[in-house]
Order: structure tokens, then sequence, then C-alpha cells
């Protein structure tokens, strides 16, 4: 199933409960839902703050699942961006030194069991799968 | 998410419920600002937040940074699912969480 919402914050709480709802339904277990939703927010947010330089933008997202496994897709028209090539920030330095830049598709990395990335026809399509049970 | 504070002197009080996200973390940040000018001693309840992303982790970290220079903070009852962002990201280390 796909859904189309606005490259925006707003859009968030629909992303959400587009994506909590389909969850659920799917038996996902509450330790994995909170994992699944940082990293959607993640990848969305950024999406609607980088990918596009005028208002308008759209992100294509997209819901699949196959045995266990959920498969969730992220897809814009904007600037190509590959969230696999950011570098990791330095999560061993103190509150001082701290840079909190890319720390959201840090925890993306971290927490799901795959991140892929294409740039297909125009296209950034970032993918996560997941364990949901 | 709701935000309530409880002051006593320069001890500042707030809990939180709900969600601290990137659509809710603007309205505590803003609130920070304005309430913790005078505080020595912040201490967050978490027992009813439900769940946190990086843009939650940015307004900790700088109401951290900002009690790091005027006195301390501290975060209580932090479930499992937040104990595990916070360790992943390290701040486990930057943050003084009491179990």
């Amino acid at each position: 199933m796909e859904v189309v919402f606005p490259a925006t914050d707003e859009a968030l709480a629909d992303v959400n409960a587009f994506v909590e709802s389909h969850l659920e339904e799917a038996g996902c277990k509450p330790g994995t839902m909170m994992k699944i939703m940082v990293a959607v927010e993640e990848l969305f947010v950024n999406v609607a703050h980088y990918a596009y330089n005028e208002p308008g933008g759209e992100v294509h997202v997209s819901l699949d699942f196959e045995g266990d496994n959920m498969i969730l897709s992220m897809k814009d028209t904007g600037t190509p961006f590959n969230p696999l090539e950011k570098a990791d920030p330095d999560v061993g330095l103190g509150a001082e030194d701290r840079q909190i830049g890319g720390l959201g598709i840090f925890m993306v990395k971290k927490t799901m069991d795959e991140l892929k990335y294409d740039y297909v026809d125009g296209c950034n399509i970032v993918t996560i799968i997941h364990k949901i049970k | 998410m709701t935000i309530n504070k409880n002051q006593e002197g320069s001890v500042l009080h707030v809990a939180l419920e709900g969600r601290l996200d990137t659509t809710t973390a603007p309205s505590l940040e803003e609130d920070l600002q304005n309430s913790i000018k005078d505080i020595t001693e912040l201490d967050f309840d978490f027992t009813d937040l439900e769940y946190i992303s990086s843009a939650g982790l940015r307004v900790l970290l700088s109401a951290q940074k900002i009690m790091n220079k005027q006195g301390k903070m501290s975060i209580r009852n932090v479930n499992s699912d937040i104990m595990d962002v916070f360790e992943i990201t390290g701040f486990t280390d930057i943050l003084s969480i009491e179990s």
C-alpha cells in the first residue's frame, strides 16, 4: 500500500497514523514499534527539511509486509541524498562537544535491520526493512 | 505533549506526557528557555513520556548544556524504549539518568 504525503513537518502525525495502524494490524511487538516509528520520523523529517527547495514537495510512503518483516519505502523527487553516505556522529563526545546533526540517520542505521538507498528516475528511494515479530 | 511544571525556589520539576518529537520539541525548547533562567536544579520526570526522537534529544542536550553552567539536570523514570534511544546515541553518558 502507498500513500502520498506533503513533505512538511505538519504531515508527520498523518504519516505516523498510517504506519502505526498497519503495524498494529500486522501484530508488531510494542518494543519494536517505537524503534520503527523513530526511524520513520527521522527519515520523513529529513525529506521534509532538506529534499525540496520549493514548497509543494511530496513524499510517497509505501508499506509492505513479507513474512515477519516490514518493508517501508519513502520516495521523493528532491535533491539526491544518500543517507548511507552521511558520516556517523561521534556518540562518545561530552555534552559541550556534541553535534546533534546526523543523529537521526545514525539511529535509523543502528536500530533497523536494513537501510537501503536507490536513486531511480530522479527519485530518492529510502527503504527500511525490519523484523516485527 | 503536555508539559507539567512545578517550581520550588530554584528547583524546577518538569513532567512530560506524550511524545517528544519534531512537532512537539519546539514548544518544550521555548518553554525551557523562559523557565530555567534562574534555576539551579532541573528535574525531568519521564513517567508518562512515551516517545522520543532526535528532535527531542536536541532539546535535552541544549538544556543539559545550560544546566552544566548554572547547576544540575536529572531525568527520572525513563521507560525502556526511551532508554534504548539514550543508549544508542550515547546520551546515557551525557545525561544524569536516575533509575
